[in-house]
């Protein structure tokens, strides 16, 4: 028992070292030479102010921009820090709903959000990622249908022709990878600031 | 389901076999003391390891002398990542200014990534600083997957070997299978990962200001590097509280489909590299496809439960096509969510790239299952092998049994010793899953941190039991753990699934290494064959149904019941 207790403690220093500090250390170090903007978290800069990342969902409430999917996350109650408040796409604190399949709050709350998706004029059948919560709380994608759902509503609020924005939408769906990998997307950040950067190119002109 | 969702999970498991003969061959050559292909560069830093620590390569150990190494081994690693966590606000490295971990939090996560379970009842990003995050979870990652791989190859060696007092020396196999198989995957892995997306820096967190004007404070940290070991060494601890489905820890089905890529590879080539071991390639061949067949059906029930959507919200409008969307990425979609758990639990990974919380009844239970039955196809990173073999020394004495002659399995007698080893070990996981499930629907705190009612509570808590007994990790995350009742009852359950199962799986190593081989004759049960494959299943089926078909009954399977009639809770 003794004689195991040297290299024991020994192997711990050692990997420690091997592989808690300089394993991660040297891929930081090579992640930030050889891919500095995907290691530091693909952020978006518009005008030199960072946006976002490309990679993380963002909440959007406006009428003039496309909404992303419910999200589920949470934040500390400012009032009583042993509670927790809803705050959508919280990016400091992922997390699902983890409601089950037979729980009175999800179906609920999916009928509150499919209320909402009716009385804003949409379509008879909802889109599954409109009114369910991600896995994360910051999925950045919404199925193409949920997308072209929203343009006629976007199209409105921003006074621009609808078939223009649903063009627009058509050229920012992500198809799968060689039609098998992933499924078809639409990156709603993406997709927004392609939306404004079309509107301010419209007003130069 | 649909062609495209079956190609999606075709293509990585195939990927999966076919990079695991030659992973396997190389793992063989590592644990034997070869020579290999990574000997001209490690093999200095090997040396100067055994130099500091005083260990004798050439001197092996005795089966009891190998487990007291592994749990010396063990408990060193638990104080001192008890201690990390306690002691993190006055260490450098902790960019948001954390806090030290509570006392029973420690507790449950040391253990939890010391037994290679990475059970999680902290949000990484709210919790560890990252100095934790490194020189803590993720040197365990590292460790725990090791001490794994040690243990599986005692056990292979025992029935490689005849007449040997000794099973191997612990500290080579860890080392060596640390420094020539764990590290250098996981930096191919990591810098694949950053390639594709994922952050890795020392920065705490970024600001954005949004388009409409407000502040998103974004996460971030040394994410790759974690991310690759956690998947290799089948750990499944997240950086990200939302683990793999987190956007930073996976950023398109291309990483999703590396990642599970990533955490079946090694599990399924120490198949084959059993096959090597014992000298015989068939045997091995046969343990991998018995493991994938279980795997598959598993994939399959959840694929097939998932796509249907939840009839409860198609009812109200929801459009059912793109099946049960809650609590999982649209990137995503359900078929490589239904492949991520099924092998994530079938390995004791615990990685999540989806809420199973939120799979409809049946699609939870095959996770659920696939923990319960031990996390054998293909199972963990050596914790599978060694499972696997417990249950293929169950399966030839029942077959032995059924023909009235001394069961034997590559030339080793099974023996009444063996067989109560072997059943002692199985006979943990029941106890410890019942056992305390049991325990905690009886006391209010147990109940308390439900999240869902019903049917489906009691089955949050049998998973999360299951999860830590099977040191897998992954959860029905609904369930509050981090209380003092189930941080406490969790963090003993890991403790007894790892350690009281494998103490008995090392007699196993030592009683058959010191048995004479016995000659194949005419009326040896062949092992390698379509036959052997069929009686192993189902014994597999039988051993695990019977434990745990009741306890199944009251949770899932009335859900799924309940649903059907619209029962809500």
């Amino acid at each position: 028992m003794i004689s195991h207790l040297r290299p024991a403690i020994v192997m711990i220093v050692l990997f420690t070292l091997l592989t808690g500090l300089a394993y991660p250390l040297a891929i930081t170090g090579i992640a930030q030479l050889a891919f500095p903007e995907r290691a530091n978290g693909s952020l978006i800069e518009r005008d030199g102010i960072v946006v976002g990342s490309s990679l993380i969902g963002q909440n959007f409430a406006s009428e003039r921009y496309f909404h992303g999917r419910p999200s589920a996350t949470t934040a500390p109650d400012p009032n009583d820090s042993s509670k927790t408040i809803d705050a959508p796409f919280n990016a400091a604190n992922s997390g699902g709903s983890n409601l089950g399949p037979t729980s009175k709050k999800l179906v609920d709350r999916v009928n509150a959000a499919i209320e909402a998706e009716f009385s804003a004029g949409r379509i008879d059948v909802v889109a599954a990622d409109a009114v369910t919560t991600s896995a994360s709380g910051l999925d950045p994608h919404i199925s193409p249908r949920f997308a072209l759902a929203q343009a006629a509503a976007v199209a409105a609020a921003r006074g621009m022709p609808e078939a223009q924005v649903r063009a627009l939408v058509e050229t920012k769906v992500e198809p799968r990878l060689a039609g098998v990998i992933g499924e078809p997307r639409v990156n709603v950040l993406a997709l927004n600031l392609a939306l404004d950067a079309l509107a301010r190119a419209q007003a130069a002109r | 389901m649909n062609a495209i969702g079956l190609a999606q999970i075709a293509i990585v498991l195939a990927a999966v076999m076919a990079a695991a003969v030659p992973l396997g061959a190389h793992v063989a050559r590592v644990l034997t003391g070869q020579r290999n292909l990574l000997s001209p560069i490690l093999s200095p830093i090997e040396r100067l390891f055994y130099k500091l620590s005083g260990v004798d390569p050439a001197r092996e150990q005795s089966w009891l002398s190998y487990t007291i190494a592994m749990l010396v081994f063990s408990v060193a690693g638990f104080g001192s990542l008890y201690a990390l966590q306690r002691f993190q606000h006055l260490l450098p490295l902790d960019p948001q200014g954390f806090d030290p971990v509570p006392a029973d939090l420690a507790f449950n996560t040391a253990i939890s990534f010391v037994t290679n379970t990475n059970w999680q009842n902290y949000a990484g990003e709210t919790t560890m600083s990252h100095l934790t995050q490194m020189l803590g979870l993720t040197v365990h990652n590292f460790l725990s997957a090791a001490t794994g791989l040690a243990m599986a190859f005692a056990l292979a060696r025992g029935f490689a070997r005849a007449e040997s007092p000794t099973v191997g020396n612990f500290w080579v196999d860890l080392t060596r299978s640390t420094l020539y198989l764990l590290l250098p995957l996981a930096i191919v892995f990591a810098l694949v990962l950053v390639a594709l997306g994922v952050p890795q820096t020392l920065l705490g967190s970024v600001e954005a200001t949004t388009l409409e004007g407000a502040k998103q404070i974004i996460a971030i940290g040394p994410v790759a590097s974690q991310e690759a070991i956690k998947e290799l060494g089948t750990n499944g601890g997240g950086f990200f509280n939302a683990n793999s489905a987190h956007p930073f820890e996976s950023p398109d089905a291309i990483t999703n489909s590396l990642e599970i890529f990533a955490l079946l590879v090694i599990p399924f080539s120490l198949a084959f590299a059993f096959g090597r071991i014992v000298g015989d390639i068939r045997q091995g061949r046969a343990i991998a496809i018995t493991m994938m067949i279980v795997l598959v059906v598993g994939i399959l029930v959840a694929y097939w439960a998932e796509a249907g959507g939840n009839p409860l919200l198609t009812e109200i409008g929801v459009d059912a096509a793109p099946g049960n969307m809650e609590g999982k990425e649209v990137r995503f979609g359900v078929a490589t969510s239904a492949l991520f758990a099924a092998a994530t639990t079938g390995t004791s990974t615990g990685a999540v790239n989806s809420m199973h919380d939120s799979f409809m009844p049946l699609g939870g239970l095959v996770p659920l299952f696939n923990m319960l039955m031990g996390s054998i196809a293909p199972g963990g990173v050596g914790a599978g092998l060694y499972g696997f073999l417990v249950l293929v020394v169950i399966a030839v004495f029942v077959a032995g049994l059924m023909v009235g002659r001394t069961p034997e399995y590559l030339g080793k007698k099974i023996e009444t010793r063996e067989m109560k080893l072997a059943m002692l070990a199985v006979l943990v996981y029941p106890l410890c899953v019942l056992g305390f499930s049991a325990a905690s629907v009886l006391v209010k705190t147990g109940l308390d941190s439900l999240n869902n009612a019903g049917p489906h509570g009691l089955s949050e808590i049998l998973y999360a039991f299951a999860s830590t007994t099977d040191n897998n990790g992954s959860a029905f995350a609904g369930l509050s753990g981090n209380t003092l009742w189930y941080n406490t009852t969790l963090g003993l359950a890991m403790a007894f699934g790892r350690f009281a199962y494998v103490i008995p799986v090392l007699a196993i190593a030592g009683a058959l290494a010191e048995k004479k081989r016995a000659p194949a004759s005419s009326g040896t049960f062949p092992t390698h064959g379509p036959l052997f494959v069929g009686l192993l299943i189902g014994v597999i089926v039988i051993l695990y149904l019977l434990q745990y078909f009741p306890a199944l009954a009251l949770g899932p399977i009335v859900e799924h019941l309940l649903l059907q009639s619209g029962k809500l809770f």
